[in-house]
């Protein structure tokens, strides 16, 4: 319905800023057009592809590392385009907020609208009704206004909102259908601040706890965290929570039937409550929650140096490889064991929590610690965790061991209980095991707005899909074949089902009623 | 009866689930063979001819009217041993039956079927749609059997909560539902290119197409049941999001069955929107549901067993 080519300008045409502002007025027309919401729509869908094809950073930012590796070429191209990071990525955050203006411009003159419709009286009747898709004539006895009145009544007794008008009448219900569709489409305004919200205010922090430890909420604890930019470190709840015990439970068949962890909780320095939560039953305090994510085992050792002194209770979390089994792999490094700055002493290696040696390699069969076995490499030397560069927790720098800085002194295969010696008289020995649990504890304030908005969203979307919206029309003509009234018909509906049966049954219900006031016709029509 | 027996059982009856659609589809074909032959004279064609209701069956002689009979009857019946399917695994397991993709896929398939036998029983044009809603019925139950089987067993500990029932039963409906919507749709896309030729002056076949129902009555199904199931699809996703903040410390990720279920979300809405939209109206809206049916498939196959999330619960090995 735009025009597209202007006129010539030539002869004093409309002013700059005038025309500016038609440029705007007709960008603004067609952005709110319902076919531009289509393509948006569609460009969403779109662009959410790529974010369930490719790694994302905020899923798994060891799969977007590999995703590198694998395509060293196509990597940086893609990252340049935010393939990595889609659903904060700037033309993700363009095409819905285009969306959401979109929506808007749409819905707010509509939303007026309705709010003039609410208050102001049914329509007048179409000049010929007859031509309205449902519509019909009943003849009755009655004079035209009694017809009326008869047609009023039964239309009111059906909730319909009715206004009189010389001859005529005009009727109409559903107005919740519209409210319904503005509902709907306010509600997803509203889930997106919420969403927003939650993103700015937000923060979420995890780490591994072994039984008998505990953590709290700040940041420099947390093994991993991401933060909104408008949270500060001061905000963050005053919490503490200790791990006591951790179970997992399993099926005969292995399945994991539940992993649950007694904690205790509180402010710093506060007795804590103890509870206990698991996989679907986090704790929720004070607006913050706190899960459990996962779990692992830490094996502990004890080294005696050559010279009698002993180092027990060694242990360090080993990330499970295989979820099934629990085979798990990690790293115990002891900078302060060692007689000199040179001999420092680190173990790296393979925990199967139920252990079986096929062909002297270690696996683990059941992710129970029936037989907890290790198999480990160990070194002496330098581990250079003081060169400043960071290093992994669960492994060894392996430029350390390549620069021959490290080296492999030992390996073996150990039972609880059992130990080997190095070659300088240490004795390492595999002593047993704790559980560890991942524990995450996350801040979200925007939770409950969004929750509310799609709560919303859904009553709106029920009423918009399920109500209908109806206007009934009826004039009333003296019969010219009689002394009667011809009374006709006609309704408009909007929204799903068939209106014809429905507009069937009215004419029907209409006519019974006017029956039944025929006979009073004597004692009651005579008035006017 | 031991579990392992009840599981037994609901396997054979998969068998017996299938074999019923399998005769089901011939009776439906018998049907259309049989059935009376369009008239030669295009009734649809020129602008004075929709005087009849477009959705009213064309006549039919009693032997099309018998197979069609009997094609409903093994419909129903195949839909009671597929719940008897479902109703046994619940047993043997003694949790509710969808935990595993085989599962979930088999009571989606029921849902679309029961859909479908609803449609027929209400507005009898529909039956004759039955060829096209059963076949792709078993050809899926088919796959699912081969390719999706996965043994009676104990849910992971991440499915043990209340929110199974409520999530993954609302998106089955919700898929079953869009699924007969997408056929529908398919069907529409079919015929009305068939209607297209008539209007051009083609000669009336004699084929299948010629005895689809009319244009108007296949777009209403679509339309219909795409109303009805996306405010559920809708609540599925809620429902998927309230549970997720409970098991995952989070209620939105984007994880791929999250993402999957969003475009599905935007797609159908853009279908609802095409509708009433001049210019997307017909055979452009046909298509957004026909995309809409092959994202939700894609999200079952390809999300569940390719690519690795956090609602990897396929059990297929």
């Amino acid at each position: 319905m735009t025009v597209l080519d202007r006129p010539a300008v030539s002869a004093p045409g409309p002013s700059a800023p005038r025309r500016g502002t038609g440029l705007l007025l007709r960008w603004w027309r067609r952005l709110t057009a319902m076919r531009t919401a289509i393509v948006l729509l569609f460009l969403l869908a779109l662009a959410a592809v790529p974010g369930s094809l490719l790694p994302q950073r905020s899923l798994s930012q060891n799969k977007v590392n590999g995703y590198f590796t694998d395509h060293p070429k196509l990597a940086p191209v893609l990252d340049r385009f935010y393939l990595f990071d889609v659903f904060s990525s700037p033309w993700f955050a363009a095409i819905y907020l285009l969306l959401f203006i979109s929506l808007i411009g749409c819905v707010l003159p509509r939303a007026m609208e309705h709010f003039r419709a609410l208050r102001a009286a049914p329509p007048p009747a179409p000049r010929n009704l007859l031509r309205l898709p449902d519509s019909g004539t009943l003849v009755t006895p009655l004079a035209g206004p009694a017809a009326l009145d008869v047609v009023e009544e039964e239309l009111r007794v059906r909730k319909f909102r009715v206004v009189r008008r010389d001859g005529e009448l005009s009727a109409e219900k559903g107005y919740l259908k519209e409210t319904g569709n503005l509902l709907f489409h306010l509600s997803l305004v509203a889930l997106l601040l919420g969403l927003a919200g939650g993103k700015l205010w937000g923060y979420e922090g995890s780490i591994l706890v072994t039984e008998g430890q505990g953590f709290c909420n700040s940041f420099q604890q947390y093994d991993t965290y991401a933060s909104g930019p408008l949270v500060k470190s001061s905000d963050l709840t005053p919490l503490c929570v200790d791990l006591k015990n951790f179970r997992a439970k399993y099926e005969q068949n292995l399945t994991a039937a539940s992993f649950t962890a007694d904690i205790t909780y509180g402010a710093p320095g506060a007795a804590g409550r103890p509870t206990t939560i698991g996989v679907n039953e986090p704790l929720r305090v004070d607006g913050d929650r706190v899960y459990v994510t996962g779990h692992g085992y830490s094996p502990t050792f004890s080294v005696t140096s050559p010279d009698g002194t002993t180092y027990d209770d060694l242990s360090v979390p080993f990330l499970p490889t295989n979820q099934q089994t629990m085979a798990s792999e990690g790293a115990l490094k002891l900078p302060d064991i060692g007689t000199a700055g040179n001999d420092q002493l680190a173990l790296e290696g393979f925990f199967a929590p139920t252990g079986v040696i096929q062909n002297k390699i270690l696996t683990s069969i059941d992710p129970r610690p029936l037989d907890p076995q290790v198999a480990i490499f160990i070194y002496q030397g330098y581990l250079g965790l003081d060169s400043g560069v960071p290093q992994s927790v669960y492994s060894l720098d392996q430029k350390q061991i390549q620069r021959g800085q490290l080296n492999k002194v030992a390996a073996a295969n150990l039972k609880v209980g059992e130990s080997t010696t190095l070659p300088d008289g240490t004795r390492v020995a595999f002593t047993g095991y704790k559980e560890f649990a991942s524990l995450q504890l996350s801040h979200d304030p925007g939770q409950l707005w969004v929750l509310g908005a799609a709560v919303s969203l859904l009553l709106g979307l029920l009423g918009m899909l399920l109500l209908r919206r109806e206007r009934v029309f009826a004039r009333v003509a003296a019969d010219p074949g009689g002394g009667g009234t011809v009374l006709t018909l006609a309704s408009l509906t909007r929204g799903s089902g068939e209106s014809a049966p429905r507009f069937a049954a009215l004419t029907d219900d209409l006519d019974d009623a006017l029956a039944d006031r025929a006979p009073a016709l004597p004692t009651g029509g005579q008035t006017p | 009866m031991t579990p392992d027996s009840m599981s037994a059982l609901s396997d054979h009856l998969f068998s017996v689930t299938v074999a019923l659609y399998s005769l089901a589809v011939v009776a439906f074909c018998a049907q259309l063979a049989f059935g009376r032959r369009p008239a030669r004279t295009p009734e649809l064609v020129g602008a004075g001819a929709p005087a009849a209701r477009p959705d009213e069956a064309p006549e039919e002689d009693s032997r099309g009217r018998r197979w069609g009979i009997v094609a409903m009857g093994l419909t129903v019946l195949g839909a009671l041993t597929q719940a008897g399917v479902l109703l046994f695994r619940g047993l043997a397991t003694d949790r509710l039956p969808w935990g595993n993709m085989y599962e979930f896929a088999t009571a989606t398939v029921l849902i679309a079927v029961v859909v479908y036998v609803i449609f027929a029983v209400r507005v009898p044009a529909l039956r004759h749609l039955g060829l096209f809603v059963l076949a792709p019925v078993v050809l899926a139950l088919v796959l699912i059997g081969l390719f999706l089987y996965a043994d009676a067993g104990p849910l992971v500990a991440a499915l043990r909560s209340y929110w199974l029932a409520i999530h993954v039963t609302t998106a089955i409906i919700g898929f079953g539902i869009f699924f007969v919507s997408g056929i529908a749709s398919i069907m529409y896309l079919v015929r009305s290119r068939y209607e297209a030729r008539l209007a051009d002056g083609a000669p009336a076949e004699s084929g299948i197409v010629a005895k689809l129902p009319p244009t108007a009555a296949l777009d209403r199904v679509a339309h219909r049941t795409a109303v009805f199931g996306f405010p559920i699809w809708t609540f599925a996703v809620i429902a998927g999001a309230i549970w997720a903040e409970a098991a995952w410390g989070r209620f939105w990720g984007w994880d791929p069955k999250e993402t999957w279920a969003f475009i599905a979300w935007v797609v159908y809405a853009a279908y609802l929107h095409a509708r009433t939209t001049a210019g997307w109206r017909g055979r452009p809206a046909a298509w957004v549901n026909v995309v809409g049916l092959v994202v939700m498939i894609f999200n079952l196959l390809f999300v569940n067993m390719v690519s690795t999330g956090l609602h990897s619960y396929a059990g297929v090995s």
